[in-house]
């Protein structure tokens, strides 16, 4: 017969390895995962501290607030992505690793998602009480969220791809991302508000879903290619 | 017969200057090319060339008689990259740096405590890596080059950060790698006493 197949390696074993050290990473320094969920804690309590309690007014502009900040605090987080491997010549490392950039890219956004997008999710029902929003708009409010900060992290990855080498590329990276972003929001927030007024909302939740999808199919292409540009 | 790694008519242009022009070179198994030349030369720029970092103005690098361009994947199966700055993580410790390293490359087979025994890092394996000396962290981005078990090393400055015996340590591995038909690429400062055929490129 013929000569045995050699075992290749799979193509996630770069995605696996670097999603776990960057989890790890974190693990190690909990500020830095903190922060933006810190920042969102406080814009969500803030928002009705200033504007008063009146029922009427949390329960309207609940859903806009908390999707603002939600996209404010995951574009806060994004500078951070490859900042760090750039300074300590770890970037390089990957860019001449066996292993395929875009693969690896997406290893490293799955764990910044669950760095700093999940929190938010999870932490998320806790704000929307202080919004009077009522437990069925919740449960939609979280779906649109982990549909949505899929889908900002993996935008955001081309940003900060692109802004590696600047020196504070924060700015820059966040007026790249916002058009990007906008629909993100736009649909996150529309969704939680027809929930909440108790109208047909399923099309967001699909066309959120949609675009979590397409995301995830180009980004870590457009960031890998955005990675070798800017690390010239 | 033709080289295994070899370029030609390579030039590089960074910003106004021209750092080479028409630049080429040819390496076999067993043999070294050592780039010299002053600070600012470009040899860390002809090693990114040959990485696929940095975009040429003209001219190809070919493996195995095809350009890296076209098996990128391949070619950095191939090499192994030791740069100026470590890429190794300072929060984490030797062992989860390495194994790291190691996850990337599942083919590799390279026994992970004798490596560490011999660069004489082995007792430092669960400090974080911002703990140790520069000379320290430099040891372990030589153990991550042995356990890439790979052909091609490209060695930007490699005795930068060590000592007298270190220096002795690089040429004795450089030495056994290039007797076991591997290739070295080595830009250094210092004199390389190295037995073996070597190639000088002046930048």
């Amino acid at each position: 017969m013929g000569a045995p197949i050699p075992q290749q390696p799979g193509i996630f074993v770069g995605l696996i390895a670097i999603a776990r050290r960057d989890l790890l990473l974190a693990w190690k320094r909990p500020g830095d995962v903190l922060n933006p969920l810190f920042f969102f804690a406080m814009v969500c309590t803030l928002f009705p501290l200033a504007v008063g309690p009146s029922a009427e007014q949390l329960t309207f502009s609940g859903p806009g607030v908390l999707w603002v900040a939600a996209l404010l605090s995951t574009l806060l987080s994004l500078n951070g992505l490859f900042m760090s491997d750039h300074e300590d010549g770890s970037l390089d490392q990957l860019l001449v690793s066996p292993q395929p950039l875009p693969v690896l890219v997406l290893g490293k956004t799955i764990a910044h998602w669950i760095i700093s997008g999940l929190p938010l999710v999870l932490i998320s029902p806790l704000l929307a009480m202080t919004y009077r929003m009522p437990a069925d708009v919740m449960g939609v409010l979280m779906l649109t969220l982990l549909l949505g900060t899929v889908c900002l992290s993996l935008l955001g990855s081309i940003g900060a791809a692109l802004t590696v080498g600047l020196h504070r590329g924060t700015a820059l990276l966040s007026l790249l991302i916002l058009p990007l972003a906008m629909p993100v929001l736009l649909l996150g927030a529309n969704t939680v508000s027809l929930a909440a007024g108790n109208e047909v909302y399923a099309t967001g939740i699909w066309a959120l879903g949609a675009y979590a999808v397409a995301a995830l199919s180009l980004a870590p292409y457009a960031t890998a290619a955005a990675l070798r540009i800017s690390n010239e | 017969m033709t080289a295994k790694l070899s370029a030609n008519d390579l030039t590089l242009i960074r910003g106004e200057s021209c750092l080479f022009q028409g630049l080429g070179f040819a390496l076999n198994p067993g043999e070294l090319l050592l780039l010299e030349g002053q600070n600012g030369s470009g040899k860390t720029s002809l090693m990114r060339a040959i990485a696929g970092m940095l975009s040429l103005e003209s001219g190809e690098i070919l493996w195995n008689d095809i350009p890296v361009d076209e098996q990128r994947q391949e070619f950095h199966g191939a090499l192994v990259w030791l740069a100026h700055r470590t890429g190794l993580k300072g929060d984490l410790t030797l062992v989860e740096n390495l194994h790291f390293e190691a996850a990337l490359r599942p083919q590799a087979n390279v026994d992970f405590e004798a490596v560490c025994e011999r660069l004489g890092i082995a007792r430092l394996r669960s400090l974080p890596l911002r703990s140790l000396s520069a000379g320290q962290q430099r040891r372990v981005a030589l153990a991550r080059m042995l356990l890439a078990d790979v052909p091609l090393w490209l060695m930007d400055e490699p005795f930068t950060n060590l000592d007298r015996e270190g220096r002795a340590l690089i040429m004795r591995l450089t030495e056994e790698h290039l007797a076991n038909g591997g290739m070295c690429i080595m830009a250094a400062h210092q004199d390389v006493e190295i037995d073996s055929t070597v190639t000088r490129v002046s930048l």
